[in-house]
């Protein structure tokens, strides 16, 4: 008998279940470890909910989130929009009201989101075609946000800097908008509708 | 060849025309591209093999001694080009990483520095030292980070940049078409350097629009290309009734006349 027969022989059912063990036990090590040493958790300077907005506005999304006349989209709306409530006296009794109406209404100072879908400096993204032109609804790309009532947990990749909405939530970097928005979640969009195609059209 | 059959088929072909004899070198188009386009002062800015202008103006002259001497400015953007058969932009073609493609609608080479792997093959490429590698990052001294342009990424150490016909003009006039419903005009798309032109030496729009000014200057017997006769194809048009000037712009041979010369 070699010594590679009697290694053989020797296996036994106490070998397997150490080995499935181990298997299993640095597979979920990797699977929920790796997000939270590549992910930092950064908190919402307060938390603001859209659904207790969503009622006291008169033209839905378009109250705050609207387009300039040069068709650049405003985006997260300046504190000059919320003060149109904020500004006599207090419309609840929150604490969240509080510190931003004492916090940054009354400093004047603007609020530091942080913004779920930014992307990185060298993308163009154009709400004017998406959203007016295509006709696409905001949830496509941005999940119920606009219903939610608090804000969820912003999380930061620590090497990129980039939100981590746009590797999307899975590990494995899998799903589709709005649970990733990579480039190629944006190409293959483009792509099923036609898009023209060319770096010069997401870049900048 | 008719001015539109050029260029391959698609629906723009974004251009220029730059007339030589109304530039008088001041370099205004130079300083508004550098401050539209992000590209900062280097630690030393005399060091020209390593400065940054995305427009540069050269500087020439017919050689003859006073008083007979006479110079010229070519202001000297990236001048597109697209290649003799459709599909042949010189650094687009060399380019290992994708980092730069020609856009088939618009004609435009684009440039991605984050993409860009900074092996610099497409500056050797490039006829016309269009190309530009950043050999340091830019330093921004404090406060001068705030009037950089939103619409602009900026790039960093060791990577190639160009320039892209203003390109984010085109996409911020496509924004107002998307609402507007309406199509890009003229007017709405227009370059830095073309605007900052005091002389107004640079016309820029559609050479295959035949209502765009560019396209009826450029159809002149008057304009020209830089080194034709390499097929590069490119739309940046030069104008000048000069004919020493217009030989500097190729090489020709003795008994050869500039416009005489069929392009390959
Ligand atoms: C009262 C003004 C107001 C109204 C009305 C409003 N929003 Fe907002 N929206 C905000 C503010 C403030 C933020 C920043 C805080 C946050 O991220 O929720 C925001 C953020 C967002 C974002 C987040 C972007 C990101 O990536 O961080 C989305 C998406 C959004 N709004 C969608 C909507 C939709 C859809 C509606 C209509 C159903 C809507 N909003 C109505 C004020 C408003
Ligand atoms: C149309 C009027 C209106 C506008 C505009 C408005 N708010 Fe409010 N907001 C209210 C009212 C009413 C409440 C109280 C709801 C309650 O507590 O029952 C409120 C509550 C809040 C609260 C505490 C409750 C919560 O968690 O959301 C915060 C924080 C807040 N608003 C922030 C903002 C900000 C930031 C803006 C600007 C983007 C803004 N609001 C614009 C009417 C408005
Ligand atoms: C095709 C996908 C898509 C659709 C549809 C869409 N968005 Fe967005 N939205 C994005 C992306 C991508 C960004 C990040 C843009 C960036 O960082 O340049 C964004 C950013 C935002 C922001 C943050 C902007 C900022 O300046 O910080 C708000 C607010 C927002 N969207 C609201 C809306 C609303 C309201 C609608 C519906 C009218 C909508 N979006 C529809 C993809 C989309
Ligand atoms: C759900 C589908 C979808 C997704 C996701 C999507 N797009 Fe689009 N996009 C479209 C459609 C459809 C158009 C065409 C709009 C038109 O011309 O009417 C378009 C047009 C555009 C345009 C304008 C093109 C032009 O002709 O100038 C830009 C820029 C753009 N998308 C960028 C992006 C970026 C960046 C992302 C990812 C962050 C993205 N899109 C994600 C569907 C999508
Ligand atoms: C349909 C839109 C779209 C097109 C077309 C597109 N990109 Fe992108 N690109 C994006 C978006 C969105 C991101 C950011 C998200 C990500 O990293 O995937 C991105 C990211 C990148 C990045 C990483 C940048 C960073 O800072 O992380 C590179 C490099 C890049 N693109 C190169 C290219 C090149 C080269 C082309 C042309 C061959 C191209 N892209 C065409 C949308 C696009």
């Amino acid at each position: 008998m070699t010594t590679h027969e009697q290694g053989q022989a020797k296996r036994s059912g106490a070998d397997w279940l150490l080995f499935v063990v181990g298997f299993v036990l640095f597979s979920a090590l990797g699977f929920w470890g790796t997000p939270a040493l590549l992910y930092a958790e950064k908190p919402q300077p307060f938390q603001f909910s859209h659904k207790v907005h969503m009622e006291q506005v008169s033209e839905g999304c378009k109250s705050c989130h609207s387009f300039r006349e040069d068709g650049s989209f405003t985006g997260i709306p300046s504190t000059d929009k919320c003060k149109e409530c904020h500004s006599d006296s207090p419309q609840g009794n929150t604490p969240q009201e509080k510190t931003f109406v004492e916090e940054y209404l009354n400093k004047g100072k603007p609020v530091d989101w942080q913004v779920y879908s930014k992307q990185p400096a060298c993308v163009f993204f154009s709400h004017a075609a998406h959203a007016e032109n295509a006709g696409l609804e905001c949830k496509k790309c941005h999940g119920d946000h606009g219903d939610s009532e608090k804000l969820r947990t912003y999380q930061q990749n620590r090497l990129t800097g980039y939100s981590r909405d746009i590797w999307g939530w899975s590990i494995l970097g899998m799903g589709d908008p709005p649970k990733r928005m990579k480039m190629d979640n944006c190409a293959d969009c483009h792509r099923a509708n036609g898009v023209r195609d060319a770096c010069f059209v997401c870049h900048k | 060849m008719s001015l539109a059959n050029r260029y391959s088929a698609g629906e723009h072909r974004f251009g220029m025309v730059i007339d030589i004899d109304k530039c008088t070198g001041c370099g205004g188009c130079t300083v508004a591209c550098m401050s539209e386009n992000n590209v900062g002062v280097l630690y030393d800015e005399t060091d020209k093999i390593r400065s940054i202008t995305w427009m540069r103006v050269y500087q020439v002259d017919n050689g003859k001694p006073f008083p007979e001497t006479q110079v010229a400015f070519f202001p000297r953007p990236c001048l597109h080009c697209e290649g003799s058969h459709g599909h042949h932009t010189p650094c687009v073609s060399v380019c290992p990483a994708t980092a730069t493609d020609y856009d088939p609608q618009t004609g435009i080479v684009s440039q991605i520095p984050t993409r860009c792997i900074g092996c610099r093959y497409c500056v050797g490429a490039c006829p016309y030292h269009a190309r530009y590698f950043n050999w340091f990052d830019t330093p921004w001294p404090a406060g001068l980070e705030r009037p950089l342009n939103p619409a602009v990424a900026p790039r960093m150490r060791g990577v190639v940049e160009k320039c892209t016909f203003c390109y984010h003009r085109y996409q911020r006039a496509k924004n107002k078409a998307f609402l507007g419903g309406g199509k890009v005009e003229e007017m709405d798309y227009q370059t830095a350097c073309t605007e900052a032109c005091p002389s107004g030496a640079i016309t820029f729009g559609d050479l295959k629009n035949p209502n765009h000014k560019v396209a009826q200057l450029a159809q002149s017997p008057e304009c020209f290309r830089l080194l034709e006769r390499l097929g590069t194809n490119n739309k940046v048009y030069y104008r000048t009734t000069r004919e020493w000037v217009r030989r500097l712009a190729d090489n020709y041979l003795k008994d050869e006349k500039p416009g005489q010369v069929a392009a390959s």
